[in-house]
């Protein structure tokens, strides 16, 4: 904090709105941008990987593979996601302290789940109540991936699953006659060719990922739509900077950050689907090689 | 065998460890309801509860960890085990008694209050109040239109645009934001006094714990400190014990 600062009742104008808008809260908030771009990175990746598993079991030859990858989707999809943000994290976060409570409580604990409360011995909590406020927010922040990349990875693979049957059947019985083997086909013409029907319905997930980080709240994790309501309420003297409402101006920064942010991932995905439809014996390739002529 | 050896491993370690260190008992909190709780400036827990809550752990020996939770959600977690005591603001309650149980209490029974826009405001109009608050069932029965708030900031705010004519919270919160209103928002209508008063919540099984507080609550109250602070707070309109 600067040392103009120290009496915050005391100043006025633009001191007073650079001592304010740099309180220790404030730079909380700031950190919390932070907080939603590392779980767009995390995240993205982990559904994706999440989805392409979920779309190979689906269309998988052993039976019950396929029935687990069909059903993972459709339980998913199914179900409203705050439901599952709610439901999910807090049978996730008590199923992780019970197997805890397995290996380290003493024998003959008694059975966790005793009415309403959830009791595990102390050594089984996770993290330990010792551990300090930043191991709470990481654990938060993983159940928090998890969550996320469970539930957006069944889009993912319903997305996938969709474009390796867009994939046209030539192609993969071309790859057959020159002697590949089911694997070399999948690998070496399935796969690289199904992104470019992926593409579309993988951008649009994105976007949903992109404006669906306020969840991460209901998951205890303090993001940037909470900070804003926080910082936005009325504040009265009991706080060090009173203001009134405001609640509209610290949303209208969000709505810019959400902008920028979409707009941004258009542009990209835009190169990266022009890209992928090069050569493609799809419209948008056929397009391209037409233009070229 | 292997599996009892890598538990035992584990168990001693853990052990070890649990012996080097003090319980660490949590705090939850709401960290919107200024002057009980409230998140300061410099981003950390502050206000009555928070002095509160250091002194009594001081008293009984414990070392505390401040956290914040949603209203909404807080009994929840507490039985789900995510903390130890919820020191929120929050009366005592027959329905309340069903699930967690409470020390005894460390605010007097308070006031409750409707704050308007106009002196002429309908009572029985829409009406905010914060969700599963003592004030919103009681709005319920009324005969009023119930219009909840996860928030108690949002519950005034509703006030302030004009999408309810009152709210109904305690008149400590609502003080502040009257006094600091300008005559833009009064009290109308009579005080109505609901609730047992404040106490920490606990979960049932916590009976240890729950002595312990409650010793210290009572010490407190006994050397006239908790009035000292109470007067802090809340001024001279705070109820004393």
């Amino acid at each position: 904090m600067l040392a103009a600062c120290a009496d915050p009742k005391g100043i006025e104008g633009l001191t007073w709105l650079t001592c304010y808008l740099t309180s220790g809260k404030h730079l909380d908030f700031y950190w919390s941008f932070g907080t939603v771009l590392l779980l767009l990175l995390v995240t993205a990746p982990s559904a994706l990987l999440m989805g392409f598993g979920g779309a190979m079991a689906a269309r998988s030859q052993i039976a019950p593979l396929r029935w687990i990858g069909k059903g993972y989707t459709a339980m998913v999809r199914g179900v409203p996601d705050i439901v599952y943000f709610l439901f999910f994290v807090i049978a996730l976060d008590q199923g992780i302290e019970y197997v805890k409570n397995l290996m380290v409580c003493p024998a003959g604990s008694a059975w966790p789940w005793q009415g309403l409360e959830f009791r595990v011995c102390q050594e089984a909590k996770v993290p330990l109540a010792s551990a300090s406020q930043f191991a709470y927010q990481a654990y938060g922040f993983f159940l928090a991936v998890i969550t996320f990349a469970i539930v957006f990875g069944a889009f993912v693979a319903n997305v996938i699953y969709g474009a390796m049957q867009a994939v046209p059947r030539a192609q993969l019985e071309t790859g057959e006659a020159y002697g590949m083997s089911h694997r070399q086909v999948f690998r070496r013409i399935l796969v690289p060719q199904m992104w470019v029907y992926a593409l579309p319905g993988l951008s649009n997930l994105w976007m949903i990922l992109i404006k669906a980080t306020p969840l991460l709240f209901l998951l205890g994790v303090k993001d940037i739509v909470y900070y804003a309501r926080e910082l936005g309420g009325t504040k009265t003297q009991a706080y060090d900077f009173p203001h009134a409402d405001w609640r509209l101006y610290y949303f209208l920064g969000l709505l810019v950050f959400y902008l920028l942010m979409t707009r941004g991932s258009e542009i990209l995905l835009g190169r990266v689907a022009a890209k992928l439809s090069k050569g493609q014996a799809t419209a948008a390739g056929e397009a391209m090689r037409k233009a070229a002529i | 065998m292997k599996k009892l050896l890598l538990a035992t491993a584990v168990l001693a370690m853990t052990a070890g460890l649990a012996a080097a260190q003090d319980k660490v008992v949590r705090l939850g909190t709401e960290g919107a309801y200024p002057p009980f709780n409230f998140i300061d400036d410099k981003g950390e827990v502050a206000g009555f509860e928070r002095e509160f809550g250091d002194e009594i752990c001081k008293r009984a020996a414990l070392t505390c960890e401040w956290t914040t939770n949603e209203w909404d959600s807080i009994i929840p977690n507490l039985q789900s085990g995510n903390y130890d005591v919820i020191i929120a603001g929050m009366s005592i309650t027959d329905e309340r008694e069903e699930v967690i149980d409470f020390t005894q209490n460390y605010y007097p029974p308070a006031a409750s209050a409707y704050v308007a826009a106009s002196a002429d405001a309908d009572l029985k109009g829409n009406v905010s109040a914060q969700v599963s608050t003592i004030q919103a069932a009681y709005v319920a029965e009324s005969g009023a239109t119930l219009v909840e708030y996860p928030t108690p900031d949002e519950t005034i705010a509703a006030v302030r645009n004009g999408e309810v004519q009152a709210v109904f919270a305690d008149k400590d919160y609502l003080r502040p934001f009257v006094d600091e209103s300008a005559g833009a928002l009064m009290f109308v209508g009579e005080d109505i006094s609901i609730g047992g008063g404040v106490g920490l919540g606990l979960r049932s099984s916590d009976t240890e714990l729950k002595d312990k507080l409650n010793a210290a609550i009572t010490a407190m109250k006994e050397d006239g400190s908790l009035n000292v602070l109470i007067e802090k707070y809340f001024g001279a309109e705070g109820l004393k014990f």
